[in-house]
């Protein structure tokens, strides 16, 4: 004990702990969708975990990849575990991720005094994004070999672009320098994201969570430390989690994935349907909208960038969703929107799928830009509660 | 706003008679596979039976260059038949002088395709190459369901369709023209459990025994996922008794 308090005297990392972790204030009147963030941190770790181990079985080789990836299945003890594992921690991090930021634009978990927070968020969905489309070219099947291909080749898009490829492919082609640098790349970000995430903590912890009334704590009365209330709220959101994620691993390890990514990287051979994985349909269907390709391009990276700016876009000074009507319906319209854009991006853009793309399309960014700025001027201002405490409408807060 | 609605209507029904026009391939039917479903399992006869097949009929043409011949232990072959599979096939290697030599197969050799290399069996089968079986299973969209569909479902073209010199007409292949010829016959192979031999018998084994090498690991995995999720369900409830506790006086 006395070497603790030793240590922590030089060294406060204990006092670092009960203080961001223990006694740390935080509102009372949390739902379980702020269960998303500390959960969305434990896949890190998972992802990180079984990042590591996979490492080192997996060759990064065009001639040994896939045969390593199922050396790792067939030979390695406990291989195709940790590979499952991955693979659908993988898409489970995107889900929960994805949760969480709705979660965000629904409460108003933006807006100032959290504008920094959020723009780490989106930081961190960025990294996120490109650790994970490197990492689903590492297998080199079929849709490694392809997606990777179409997706550097949007480059081309830009002045230059023949350039930027052949620069971003380390050769002429998606090859053995590409597959290379993609692994050593893959390897890097996750850690780079778990940097960003301290920093999205330590911003998180300078005012403290939003809540579902949108409201700031007027008070101790609205608090309470985060353990024992939030570590076991965390702890049992993270079981149910569990349940689900272990369900796929078990039960349905390939429901997200391509069957065509069990057959080798065929450079001769093109999929006749080339599609992303799940999480990023939607955004591929926004790039497939536009007949321009230097427009389809920044319309794609634009449809996530654009949340940077969201702060400056939806101004209301009401945060919670709660206590905005009108802004609840254009929420669940945007959340609509994404899953038809998912919809027409897992499929072949013919007939009504282009039709449809482009209305979805469309409606995106005019959620944003238009239908966001707009309310915020037009929507009128309810009142609120005077404090998380008594959430009864007793006037308007000053 | 009524013209956008119909010009999507239009639009739906031009995408939809394009679909049924080229109708592509036949919808896989599906069949019942003891493997199915959070408990299914391999059933060993069929597996052996299964590989049976594959060794008299599809062996021919393709490998399944992922299984050695002692991971067919896994099957039930004792270790002394599975010696004996893998001595039925002499390896290329180098002798100590560094000459190239034909050694007796060993356990621990794969399964090779019968073709020395892939330009050899292209030259064999009219230019089409035949896939490796060992992950066909996996990397083929509708699974079992599909490659049952497509070895049982060869028949006779429509008269309007003209069928390329050296393919065969197939409902479930893209294109509905592959250079496979029908594999299966019935009582093409003898099997020594007395199982009548008709084809949809050994589609299904061969089916079941090339779903087991592409997921060699499926029953220890569903095993183990019963047991863990058996584990999770009590932690949830428990963990959820103890929030309920933990926040009973938080107003």
């Amino acid at each position: 004990m006395s070497i603790l308090k030793w240590i922590d005297r030089r060294l406060p990392f204990i006092s670092l702990i009960n203080h961001e972790l223990r006694d740390y204030p935080t509102p009372k009147n949390l739902s379980y969708m702020w269960n998303f963030g500390s959960l969305a941190g434990i896949v890190l770790m998972i992802m990180i975990g079984s990042g590591v181990f996979l490492a080192m079985h997996y060759v990064p080789h065009v001639d040994h990849a896939f045969d390593s990836v199922e050396h790792i299945m067939r030979d390695v003890n406990g291989g195709w575990l940790l590979r499952y594992i991955h693979m659908n921690g993988a898409t489970m991090f995107f889900v929960v991720v994805y949760i969480h930021i709705f979660r965000g634009l629904y409460y108003g978990s933006f807006k100032s005094p959290r504008e920094l927070l959020w723009i780490l968020g989106v930081i961190i969905l960025l990294l996120m994004m490109a650790t994970a489309f490197m990492g689903y070219v590492l297998p080199w099947g079929q849709m490694s070999f392809w997606g990777a291909t179409v997706i550097t080749n949007l480059f081309s898009a830009f002045p230059f672009g023949d350039s930027i490829v052949h620069w971003l492919w380390g050769g002429f082609a998606v090859d053995n320098p590409t597959l290379n640098r993609f692994f050593a790349l893959h390897y890097l970000l996750p850690f780079l994201i778990l940097g960003v995430s301290m920093l999205h903590l330590v911003a998180l912890h300078q005012f403290g969570s939003n809540n579902p009334l949108g409201i700031e704590r007027k008070g101790p009365e609205d608090s309470i430390p985060f353990h024992p209330y939030y570590t076991i709220k965390d702890v049992f959101g993270l079981s149910v989690f569990l349940l689900i994620y272990c369900g796929f691993i078990f039960f349905a390890p390939n429901f997200f994935g391509e069957p065509d990514n069990y057959v080798p990287a065929n450079p001769l051979v093109t999929p006749p349907h080339i599609v992303p994985e799940w999480y990023f349909l939607p955004f591929y269907a926004i790039l497939r909208s536009i007949p321009n390709k230097l427009l389809g391009v920044l319309a794609m990276f634009g449809a996530v960038m654009v949340l940077f700016i969201v702060p400056w876009l939806d101004t209301h000074p009401v945060r919670s969703s709660r206590f905005r009507p009108y802004h609840r319906w254009l929420f669940w319209l945007f959340v609509i929107d994404c899953f038809v854009l998912g919809w027409v991006g897992a499929n072949p853009p013919e007939g009504m799928f282009i039709l449809i793309g482009r209305g979805a399309t469309l409606y995106y960014f005019a959620h944003f830009f238009l239908f966001l700025p707009a309310l915020s001027r037009l929507e009128p201002i309810m009142p609120l509660p005077l404090s998380i405490s008594r959430p009864i409408l007793e006037g308007t807060p000053k | 706003m009524s013209h956008n609605f119909v010009a999507y209507v239009v639009a739906f029904a031009v995408t939809l008679t394009a679909t049924l026009a080229e109708g592509d391939t036949l919808p896989i039917p599906k069949q019942k596979w003891s493997f199915e479903g959070p408990t299914g399992t391999f059933k060993q006869d069929a597996l052996q039976r299964g590989y049976q097949v594959f060794k008299e009929v599809c062996s021919a043409c393709h490998g399944l260059n992922r299984i050695s011949y002692e991971k067919l232990m896994g099957i039930g072959l004792s270790k002394n038949a599975v010696k004996a599979l893998a001595a039925e096939h002499d390896q290329p290697d180098l002798n100590d002088e560094g000459q190239p030599i034909q050694r007796k197969g060993i356990i621990s050799d794969k399964i090779h395709s019968p073709y020395p290399n892939d330009k050899a069996a292209r030259a064999s089968n009219n230019g089409a190459l035949p896939p490796d079986l060992s992950l066909i299973t996996k990397a083929r969209a509708g699974g079992p369901n599909y490659i049952y569909a497509l070895i049982t479902g060869f028949c006779a073209a429509p008269a309007d369709m003209p069928i390329t010199e050296g393919m065969h007409y197939n409902p479930y292949f893209s294109g509905r023209q592959i250079a496979m010829a029908p594999p299966l016959f019935d009582g093409q192979v003898k099997y020594a459990d007395g199982t009548k031999a008709t084809i949809n018998q050994m589609a299904k084994d061969v089916v079941t025994f090339l779903s087991w090498a592409a997921e060699p690991e499926m029953e220890q995995r569903k095993q183990m996922g019963v047991k863990v999720i058996f584990y999770l369900l009590i932690m949830t409830l428990v963990l959820y008794l103890s929030k309920r506790k933990i926040w009973k006086d938080v107003k």
